[in-house]
């Protein structure tokens, strides 16, 4: 009893702030301006299907790039003393003590036609490079943002890794690139799985990145989001519904790569 | 009448806990106004004069005042909307109707001192419920080193000569008003082929290429850091940035523009009416409206707070319009449901677009 009760105060914390919001979503979702129950939210949703898939495949993309630069840095950090991995861990959390609105509005004036990176390629006489305002930015600001959540799992599980294991695929005779297709990338697969989810999600329901480096020229799902609760036609119960359709196809996502990752020791993400 | 951003949801379930936090307390007055929108200094000089203590939070948005007030659980007991809204909340009877023998310094307001006509007030018709706050107007500001040319129509964000430099409100209302307007038509219309013709007029400029962006109060910065050329924004706001890089210049466009009003209320169910009164009537003493006007820019509506302002702000152009751009401007009043479905829907329709 005593241990247990330790958990109330987060029980209570859940229940007032994640399961209450969640069942108000659902119920708003299936209710019309009037109250009554409806389908009708839903309905006139494929109307905005360009949005749901132009945020799925940037958020996709964000991911990915966010993969590739994570993976390699956290497989060969691991290696490293002591020392230059725990530098390197305060570079990478570095940005993360500052705003994260404030990061993002510093990248608005870093990639503008008239930005800091512009004016240092025409300083360097090479061409200029047009990238704010387009989906090129948006991507850039996701990973920009997201990618110590990337990180920091999958350098956790891989320096985890017992070394003895890695020495007794190398005595039996693997090579090194055996030791990482048979052995490490194996065991590092829950730290990717979950990498994956911290970085997807937000990226998926981000609505400030769009906004400020972006320009509002292409609109994600937050931003429709947002327009419906806070926009000039004040609609929570279509806002509701999109926040519904969108978790769950983000819950389908995430069970679909569980089952990926659920031959090699059982990762656990959702 | 500023600002629409971000955090807001986080804000709208915070703080309703932030004021449970401080409801205890008899002598309180919760105040809920725009983001930077006052000289907070006042609030000591109130609780000095008066005892009262302020509880001060703000919002970004009409539309986010009017969602934390619907959605229940706060309570707050004096707020600032602008014009429509005032006018939706009269219609779901959401404030409470003053009592003027508490606000005498409401009297010193008069706006028809600022060739504003009474037409204006029709958001609140008998006054009962508001006191104006502040007004002013949307312009255009532009780089006079790169736009070339006599500024002085809606014309100008319409330009093939502005490729790629021109910013446009990041909200409905603003945008498709601004070409309404342009068109010659009312910012209020609710004839659906008017306002099909202005969202056309707006997915014409953004396939040309002509938008840069759609932004609120990102603009500070792209039109200071001269990343942009011209764009649409509040005069107050023009104001700031004019000062930051003096290349920057208004206009109000003689097609007729925006003039928006904030004003006072009490929220129904207020629980310090009494205080809320006090604050309201604390508000319209001239000397507190200026302190008001030097920090936000926008413009007072008492001739006699009018006179005790700096030169520089009181033979401000931008700020106080001449009369006869004055005569073509209106406020946005609340439309009707399906005309807000309408800008909902012909608003998606302008966002599929692609850019040129």
């Amino acid at each position: 009893m005593n241990k247990k009760g330790l958990s109330t105060p987060y029980v209570i914390w859940m229940a007032i702030f994640v399961v209450a919001p969640l069942i108000l979503v659902v119920v708003y979702a299936f209710t019309s301006k009037s109250g009554g129950f409806t389908f009708e939210n839903f309905s006139g949703m494929l109307q905005y299907a360009g949005i749901f898939s132009n945020s799925f495949l940037l958020a996709i993309i964000a991911t990915a790039i966010c993969l590739a630069i994570g993976y390699p840095l956290s497989y060969f950090l691991a290696k490293e003393s002591a020392t230059i991995r725990k530098v390197a861990m305060i570079f990478i959390m570095l940005p993360m003590w500052m705003n994260f609105l404030l990061r993002t509005y510093a990248w608005m004036s870093i990639l503008e036609d008239t930005g800091l990176f512009n004016r240092l390629l025409a300083l360097l006489g090479l061409p200029t490079l047009h990238i704010i305002n387009t989906n090129a930015a948006v991507v850039i600001g996701m990973v920009y943002n997201f990618l110590p959540f990337m990180i920091l799992p999958i350098f956790s599980v891989i320096e985890k890794i017992d070394r003895s294991v890695i020495e007794a695929a190398q005595d039996l005779g693997a090579n090194s690139v055996m030791v990482f297709k048979r052995v490490i990338f194996p065991l590092s697969l829950p730290g990717v799985l979950s990498g994956i989810t911290m970085v997807f999600i937000p990226a998926v329901s981000t609505f400030v990145i769009s906004k400020l480096l972006g320009g509002g020229m292409t609109w994600l799902l937050g931003d429709l989001i947002e327009n419906q609760f806070l926009g000039n036609v004040y609609n929570p119960h279509l806002g509701s519904a999109i926040s519904l359709v969108m978790m769950i196809i983000v819950m389908i996502c995430m069970a679909v790569m569980n089952r990926f990752g659920e031959g090699e020791e059982g990762a656990v993400v959702l | 009448m500023k600002k629409h951003i971000m955090f807001l949801l986080v804000f709208a379930m915070i703080l309703p806990f932030a004021l449970a936090g401080c409801g205890g307390s008899s002598n309180v007055v919760n105040v809920y106004n725009w983001g930077e929108y006052i000289d907070e200094s006042i609030f000591d000089e109130f609780e000095e004069e008066t005892g009262i203590h302020v509880n001060y939070s703000t919002f970004e948005t009409n539309e986010a005042l009017y969602s934390t007030l619907k959605s229940g659980g706060s309570s707050y007991d004096v707020i600032i909307p602008s014009d429509y809204m005032i006018s939706r909340m009269i219609q779901e009877d959401m404030l409470e109707p003053l009592d003027f023998s508490n606000i005498p310094n409401a009297a010193k307001i008069d706006l028809s001192q600022f060739n504003i006509k009474p037409e204006v007030l029709s958001y609140d018709p008998d006054g009962t419920y508001s006191v104006p706050y502040s007004w002013g107007s949307v312009g255009i500001i532009y780089n006079t080193t790169k736009v070339t040319g006599p500024v002085d129509s809606w014309s100008v964000l319409f330009d093939e000569a502005n490729k790629g430099q021109v910013l446009m409100f990041n909200n409905s209302r603003d945008a498709i008003g601004l070409a309404l307007k342009y068109l010659g038509y009312s910012l209020n219309t609710t004839d659906e082929s008017q306002i099909k013709e202005a969202t056309d007029l707006l997915i014409q400029q953004k396939e040309a290429g002509i938008v840069q962006a759609y932004v609120m109060d990102q603009i500070f910065e792209k039109m200071i850091s001269g990343e942009s050329a011209i764009g649409p924004y509040y005069a107050g706001d023009a104001i700031t940035m004019i000062s930051e890089n003096p290349d920057l210049a208004f206009c109000s466009p003689k097609e007729g523009t925006n003039l928006f009003l904030d004003a006072m209320c009490i929220p129904k169910g207020a629980e310090n009416k009494d205080n809320a009164e006090a604050f309201i009537n604390f508000m319209c003493k001239p000397e507190i409206m200026v302190r008001n006007a030097d920090v936000t820019g926008y413009c007072v509506p008492s001739i006699e707070a009018y006179n005790l302002l700096d030169d520089d702000l009181k033979n401000s152009t931008i700020a106080y319009p001449p009369a006869d751009r004055i005569a073509n401007m209106e406020i946005f009043t609340n439309l009707p449901e399906d005309t807000l479905a309408l800008y909902d829907s012909e608003w998606s329709r302008l966002t599929a677009a692609k850019a040129g």
